[in-house]
């Protein structure tokens, strides 16, 4: 049977505020968050009725209690989708969400399906990095994978073994500037429309709201300066130059664009091209590097095509890595404009659209800007990238950038 | 504050600051929470008031942008904690606890600064009373339950409950709620009803029902959210409560003063000013603590509550053997009755049997018929019929009864004729089968007496309706022993019944009263009462219905044989009335349209020394007492509490009597008829 392949469109996404490791969501469940995410994407686009939902991808890194049992499947149940909406958890750590949106684009792009969530959750006070993990023997006594890829910050001390000219100062830099954009954006009101707000609940306080971030942090250069560096003894990494370990889900609305336009779906991204790369686990940072030169490569652009960078920032040495790699300068104004991971959070698995609902947010205020990426490092050594284009862009003179 | 309450409970009022996207500034949300799970509710004494009032002053002294009132996971909060009641010294301490919940609650109508109640779960009594007080209310479609049911208690909703209530959704509406369901059963409103009646301003998914409520709060404050309700019709006030009071009498005849001083208050509602009104709900919620009808009330409600749930004298439950299969012997009305019923409860296969195919097929017909209706009426749902239909099944050929665990016969009232279905049914069974009757008044000990393992035989006694009435007399004969005991507690308790422990006596503890307070009543129209005055001479109790509607429920034939097992038992204090026979055989009707048939009463051959209203009551009131000593002396149950029990719930005797030992006691019909109380002076009475 011949097929086309469907233009694919992120319509909307939205995410909780994060929050810390044993902060505001200490009570709060897992499968709660993102069911909460999944219902406010259904309430701001009332006119997508909800049987036209026909898949429901939902990442978590530790699949077990409330981040298991078939998470997209229960979560679609209980957020109120009809019954015939099916679902499904999937699982690349640090991609999480961002596999479940390609996977669901996938599913559209060959006309699986028209309409359809993908999102993430991570509750690492509830799930801490590790739970329940059983590492086969083999890994060390056929020596496939150094013991340190399994303990992130020891691969970010790893990657900065491998870039010496990263210094510890410069990384320091990139995480303070990382915070003043992003208290720079809560000023200016752009993150707080991506934000559903969550009730929380303490047996001291009772109940109260999660509306903000709660990892953003006031700091400078000589407060970073003293942090520990918990991986290695004199490293280079801390708790101020990567992402921390956090609270929170994220959920996506993706559908086939001529569908989008039917259902009078704002058209807020248009997938490009996506491309996912294994790296050596030891050094899992470097991984966005030769997954984007991979989206490039299918999507027949160069790096300098691209107007907008999303980056993760697991860690500030690995975001470097990449700016060096591309040749792009530390504090580009085209990279993380709002701010990354050092300052949000990164609930691992959930991450993904974060990225990209700030991607198409940008999208909106820059239309001359006609291509984005967002991409990001994964554990056990891999990268991932997506490549976007912005629907708002207008040709303008001097370049389509 | 000068009040306190040692055993408290305290209900904290917990306040956070929010920040609600859209406020420039924040709001203050108190969540009620005593502490514990949802199985402990909030409620609120003299500390949680205390604790709410402190709530509010701090929220104030904050200058939100609202205050808003939410409550523990399940729970908002169930009313004022009724068990500190009976411990209020006097009056003067009952006023003021009206006073001190209408004093904190008046913050939340009274402040400028917009107010909100975020019912998340069960409200009831003062916690419903609490949100109505708010400016505006979200309620979950998730909450398990709303009402005030202060009246089913012998109390009146006095934390201005009677004010505004009926000002808020109308008169027929509160009449409704505050006066008619706490008197039905004590029937609550689901929250989607509620909302119906204007009791809450919008119904809310449970999902996330706190967000959308703030988030709606902030709307209202904004004023981007119109509320509006229906103005309340004042041309109806006087009609409603006419009519209501009406009823009122009609079913009670003035024995629940409680539901009367509700009809005052809500007449009072209609123009007096918020303050004269409260002011009157204080006054009269201060008699009401100090009545025997609200101590009677409150010691039945924890007989239903507490003792229904632990019944007295049950074996370990660890001796229950499990039950996987249920045969039942006979395929009649009863029988079809309660193969639904185990099979709707227990979710195990259930044969029935009979003598012939034609009576098997119509009742496992009957069965089917109930599932039908119970699907149409949306009561069940289509997976829940299909597993039913597929667990009730009938035989003519009682082999099928080989592997079941329990059978239950509800064969024709005869002792040899049981005798008989057991010898035949204990070559078929396993040993250990339980094998329970439901029989109404003959000896378990007789019937299991030729069996070569009389140890399991049980009695079951259910009242008709099965499937409504709560109460199962479980009836221990001379030889059951405990594991046929434990089990059958086991299941009454998977069938959701109250079980309670019954001697082998004949006609246990519901019929034999019932039967010695008819008997009385008979006994009068056999002397020449007018069966108009025997039929009014309990009236001044409050009973759900007079005794020849009873005697129609119960069905002259049953009554008359039932009186002849208890007359061959205790032929000097049972007597057979040839009255009752000669009705019984009639065919005809006691009773029509509340009126005494007149055709009836011209079959009655009687005597020439009419009593009045006031001896047949008495007479009644006195053959109860002798015959409940009777019964406590014989051991028939453990304690007189059981016999309230019983009769609570398996006559539906009311709460403002407690069952009927209460009454008896504050009447001093005991004392003077057996020659002391059936229970201390305020266990279920004033102390005094």
């Amino acid at each position: 049977m011949p097929r086309e392949v469907r233009d694919v469109v992120f319509v909307d996404g939205v995410r909780t505020p994060f929050g810390k490791a044993g902060g505001m969501y200490a009570n709060t469940r897992a499968d709660d968050l993102v069911i909460r995410c999944i219902r406010e994407l259904l309430r701001r686009n009332p006119q997508l009725p909800p049987e036209r939902v026909e898949e429901v991808a939902i990442a978590a890194t530790t699949q077990i209690g409330d981040q298991g049992l078939t998470i997209g499947r229960t979560a679609a149940l209980l957020a109120g989708l009809p019954k015939t909406v099916p679902g499904f958890a999937i699982d690349r750590m640090c991609a999480g969400a961002m596999t479940a949106v390609t996977t669901v684009a996938s599913g559209i792009a060959v006309g699986a399906y028209d309409v359809a969530i993908a999102g993430g959750v991570e509750h690492m006070g509830r799930h801490p990095m590790g739970e329940g993990v059983d590492p086969n023997p083999r890994i060390i006594a056929e020596k496939l994978v150094d013991p340190s890829a399994l303990v992130m910050g020891s691969t970010a001390e790893n990657l900065h073994d491998r870039v010496p000219h990263i210094t510890k100062q410069r990384t320091d830099a990139f995480a303070l500037a990382s915070q003043q954009k992003t208290a720079k954006a809560y000023a200016n009101g752009k993150l707080q429309d991506d934000l559903v707000p969550v009730a929380i609940r303490d047996e001291e306080n009772g109940w109260g709201l999660a509306t903000v971030d709660e990892a953003p942090r006031d700091t400078s250069m000589e407060k970073l300066a003293t942090l520990k560096t918990p991986f290695r003894p004199h490293g280079k990494v801390t708790a101020g130059n990567a992402a921390g370990l956090n609270d929170g889900a994220t959920a996506s609305l993706l559908a086939d664009e001529a569908t989008a336009r039917e259902l009078g779906l704002p058209v807020a991204m248009r997938l490009v091209s996506y491309g996912f790369v294994g790296v050596e686990p030891e050094v899992m940072g470097v991984g966005p590097i030769p997954s984007t030169e991979k989206a490039l490569r299918i999507a027949g652009l160069t790096i300098d095509d691209i107007g907008l960078f999303e980056l993760n920032e697991a860690f500030a040495v690995q975001v470097l890595a990449f700016l060096d790699h591309f040749g792009i300068a530390d504090d580009d104004p085209r990279v993380n404009p709002w701010g990354g991971a050092i300052a949000i959070g990164h609930p691992l698995a959930s991450s993904g659209v974060r990225l990209m609902t700030q991607l198409a947010r940008q999208f909106a205020e820059h239309p001359e800007v006609r291509y984005g990426l967002t991409a990001m490092c994964i554990g056990i050594g891999m990268g991932g990238t997506v490549i976007w284009e912005n629907p708002h862009w207008t040709a303008q003179e001097g370049g389509d950038k | 504050m000068s009040l306190t309450a040692p055993n408290e409970v305290v209900t904290r009022a917990l306040l956070r600051q929010v920040n609600v996207p859209g406020l420039d500034r924040p709001a203050a949300l108190i969540t009620l929470d005593n502490g514990f799970d949802h199985t402990k509710p909030n409620t609120f004494g003299p500390g949680g008031l205390t604790s709410l009032d402190e709530a509010i002053s701090a929220a104030l002294a904050a200058d939100p942008a609202f205050i808003a009132v939410t409550g523990k996971p399940y729970i908002f909060c169930v009313g004022a904690d009724i068990t500190g009641l009976p411990q209020l010294a006097d009056r003067e301490q009952a006023l003021e606890i009206g006073r001190l919940g209408h004093r904190v609650f008046a913050r939340l109508k009274d402040s400028s600064v917009p107010t909100f109640a975020f019912v998340n779960g069960a409200a009831m009594g003062g916690g419903l009373e609490l949100a109505l007080h708010c400016h505006y209310r979200t309620l979950s479609a998730g909450a398990a339950a709303l009402a005030l049911p202060e009246v089913s208690l012998g109390l009146i909703p006095g934390w201005g409950g009677t004010q505004l209530l009926p000002n808020l959704i109308g008169i027929p509406a509160a009449t409704q709620v505050i006066i008619q369901n706490p008197l039905m059963q004590n029937k609550m409103l689901k929250p989607k009803q509620a909302a119906e009646l204007g009791i809450a301003d919008v119904l809310l998914e449970p999902a996330d029902f706190l967000e959308r409520s703030l988030e709606w709060a902030a709307g209202v404050v904004r004023g981007q959210v119109e509320v509006t309700r229906p103005e309340v019709d004042k041309d109806m006030w006087a009609g409603v409560l006419y009519f209501a009071r009406q009823t009122l009498d009609q079913r009670l005849h003035g024995a629940v003063p409680a539901a009367y001083q509700a009809l005052d208050l809500l007449e009072t509602a209609k123009d007096a000013d918020f303050a004269t009104g409260t002011a009157a709900e204080d006054e009269a919620l201060a008699d009401l603590v100090f009545s025997e009808e609200l101590r009677s009330g409150l010691y039945a409600f924890d007989l239903v509550q507490r003792r229904a749930k632990r019944p007295a004298g049950a074996p370990d439950k660890g001796l229950a053997r499990p039950v996987t299969k249920v045969g039942i012997v006979g395929a009649g009305l009863m029988a079809s009755q309660l193969a639904l019923l185990f099979a709707r409860r227990l979710q195990v296969p259930v044969v029935l049997t009979d003598l012939d195919q034609a009576r098997v097929d119509k009742g496992v017909g009957y069965v089917h018929t109930q599932i039908e209706k119970a699907v149409s009426k949306g009561r069940m749902d289509k997976g829940t019929a299909a597993k039913l239909y597929g667990l009730v099944s009938g035989s003519v050929d009682k082999s099928v009864f080989a592997d079941a665990d329990l059978v239950i016969e509800a064969v024709f009232e005869d002792l040899n004729v049981k005798k008989q279905v057991w010898a035949e049914l204990e070559k078929i069974v396993k040993p250990e089968a339980v094998l329970a009757t439901n029989t109404s008044s003959l000896s378990i000990t007789e019937m299991a007496a030729e069996l070569e393992h009389p140890e399991r035989v049980v009695g079951f006694h259910f009242f008709n309706p099965v499937a409504v009435l709560p109460l199962l007399e479980i009836v221990r004969g001379e030889r059951t022993d405990d594991a046929t005991l434990a089990t059958a507690f086991a299941v009454g308790k998977q069938l959701k019944k109250s079980s309670v422990l019954v001697k082998d006596a004949p006609a246990f503890v519901v019929n034999r009263l019932l039967t010695r307070f008819l008997g009385t009543v008979f006994a009068a129209v056999d002397a020449g009462t007018p069966l108009e005055v025997a039929n009014r001479a309990l009236d001044p109790l409050g009973l759900p219905m007079r005794p020849l509607a009873l005697l129609q429920l119960v069905g002259p034939a049953v009554a008359y044989h039932v009186g002849g097992t208890l007359h061959a038992a205790f032929p000097d204090r049972f007597g057979v009335s040839e009255n009752l026979k000669r009705i019984a055989d009639s065919g005809q009707p006691i009773v029509v349209d509340d009126e005494i048939n007149a055709e009836v009463a011209k079959l009655l051959v009687v005597g020439d020394q009419p009593l009045t209203e006031e001896q047949v009551r008495q007479n009644a009131l006195d053959a109860l007492a002798q015959e409940i000593r009777l019964m406590l002396d014989e051991g028939v149950v453990a304690e007189a509490q059981d016999i309230d029990l019983c009769m609570i719930l398996g006559a539906g005797w009311p709460f403002h009597l407690g069952g009927v030992t209460p009454y008896l006691d504050r009447t001093g019909t005991s004392e003077r008829v057996t020659g002391r109380r059936f229970l201390p002076r305020g266990a279920a009475s004033l102390a005094g």
